[in-house]
């Protein structure tokens, strides 16, 4: 199933497998404990993707060489503030979150979806380019990134609707 | 000295799995069914993206650790290799300091990179390359057991690991163990022994490679048949009232790539 980043997403059942084209903002530990108590370059209603991408600056121009995700259990603590201050529509990562994390993004309407740990080269091929960075400050490996993607996946649901997988 | 060939080590590391790893994932893929199958899928179709565009196999390219193997060190700057690879986005920088958390931006930083040198009288030098990724390391342990215990309780410790990891460690993974020693080197034997290959296990690394497929865990944690594709043990002489053990988890993406230095060639071993 395609799904588009800007759009409203279907109701979605635990297991379905998609692909995302559109932005997204990767997010991991020092960002999402920044958005707290500043705003956030993401913004709200987006797709949040817990990723430390390995980019390159060529010609003034960034490149993504590598964006697989980062373990998403270690934002567990921020991620209930994060998903009621901001609403993101998802939030994908890898390893799964803890039972307080899923309920908040039950009752704002925000999935979890899994996207398969370690395969970097593959999210990078997939993405279209690189919208904008934020929050550069923080190294390259936890700044905000913009980043635009064509089908990216597969992405497993893994939480929707108050179910989730157990990992 | 040997800093190009250093380079090229730490290149090929990140971009292509060692044989005995990627025959592992392609056997272990064959066994799953459903969501199981997908991540499998997705590794192998990321293998060869990567390898097909140069590219790093995964965006986390870990701590930068050398070992050395010779009867000395063989005048390396490895500071200056692990630079140049972070410059040219080879490598992730990854490096902070501990407590103010500050990236150094190169990869260098105190004690990094993290050089091991094992003196071997040997008439040559092998250089190892290991960018161990974050997710597996973070779920490593090290614990001091009853020596009275024995090889039943070691097991245990093994599986109570593999299993408080679940899917965080990206599964299907690769145990180093390392018993005895002190409980610094029995670490350090963990991590050595994911050096060697994963198809010539003995019968304990088996014994204990069977019963972690047995918790189900499954690729990514979301169940199935391979939770660990191999399983390597390193022992050491230890003391009399002690028992350390270490299980070292290293993720799918096992990356390690070694070089031989011999009469002033280089040959990748």
């Amino acid at each position: 199933m395609d799904l588009d980043a800007s759009e409203k997403f279907p109701k979605l059942r635990l297991g379905d497998i998609v692909y995302l084209t559109g932005k997204v903002y990767t997010m991991r530990d020092k960002a999402i404990k920044r958005s707290l108590s500043e705003e956030a370059p993401c913004g709200k209603r987006t797709v949040v993707y817990h990723c430390g991408p390995l980019v390159r600056k060529i010609g003034g121009a960034w490149e993504v060489l590598s964006a697989g995700p980062t373990t998403s259990s270690r934002m567990n603590n921020n991620t209930p503030a994060f998903v009621w201050k901001y609403e993101p529509k998802a939030i994908i990562g890898k390893g799964g979150m803890n039972k307080e994390s899923y309920e908040a993004m039950e009752e704002n309407d925000c999935i979890y979806l899994l996207f398969t740990g370690g395969c970097g080269a593959l999210a990078a091929s997939k993405v279209k380019r690189v919208v904008s960075v934020d929050w550069l400050e923080l190294g390259t490996a936890e700044a905000v990134w913009q980043l635009e993607f064509e089908k990216f996946g597969p992405l497993v649901v893994a939480a929707t609707g108050g179910k989730f997988f157990r990992q | 000295m040997f800093e190009r060939e250093a380079f090229e080590l730490v290149r090929k590391s990140v971009t292509v799995l060692p044989r005995d790893v990627e025959k592992a994932i392609r056997k272990a893929a064959e066994k799953e069914k459903g969501t199981a199958k997908v991540q499998m899928e997705c590794i192998l179709e990321n293998i060869r993206i990567a390898k097909q565009k140069n590219i790093p196999l995964c965006q986390d390219t870990g701590w930068p650790i050398f070992f050395i193997f010779g009867k000395k060190m063989p005048g390396i700057d490895f500071e200056s290799v692990v630079r140049k690879a972070t410059k040219e986005a080879v490598i992730r920088p990854n490096m902070v300091d501990p407590l103010t958390r500050e990236n150094t931006g190169d990869n260098t930083g105190t004690d990094a990179p993290f050089v091991n040198f094992v003196h071997c009288d040997t008439g040559y030098t092998d250089v190892w390359y290991m960018p161990k990724g974050g997710g597996g390391e973070n779920m490593s342990m090290v614990a001091m057991l009853n020596p009275l215990d024995g090889w039943g309780r070691i097991k245990e410790f093994a599986l109570e690991t593999v299993r408080l990891a679940g899917g965080k460690a990206c599964p299907p993974v690769i145990i180093g163990l390392g018993i005895g020693g002190t409980i610094d080197h029995c670490a350090l034997l963990a991590k050595k022994a994911l050096l060697r290959r994963i198809d010539r296990p003995n019968k304990r690394e088996r014994e204990l490679l069977k019963e972690i497929n047995a918790l189900g865990i499954g690729p990514m944690g979301v169940g199935g048949k391979t939770t660990c594709l191999g399983v390597n043990m390193e022992t050491a002489a230890t003391h009399t009232g002690a028992l350390p053990v270490a299980v070292n988890i290293q993720c799918w993406c096992a990356r390690r790539a070694g070089m031989r230095i011999k009469g002033g060639e280089v040959r990748w071993i």
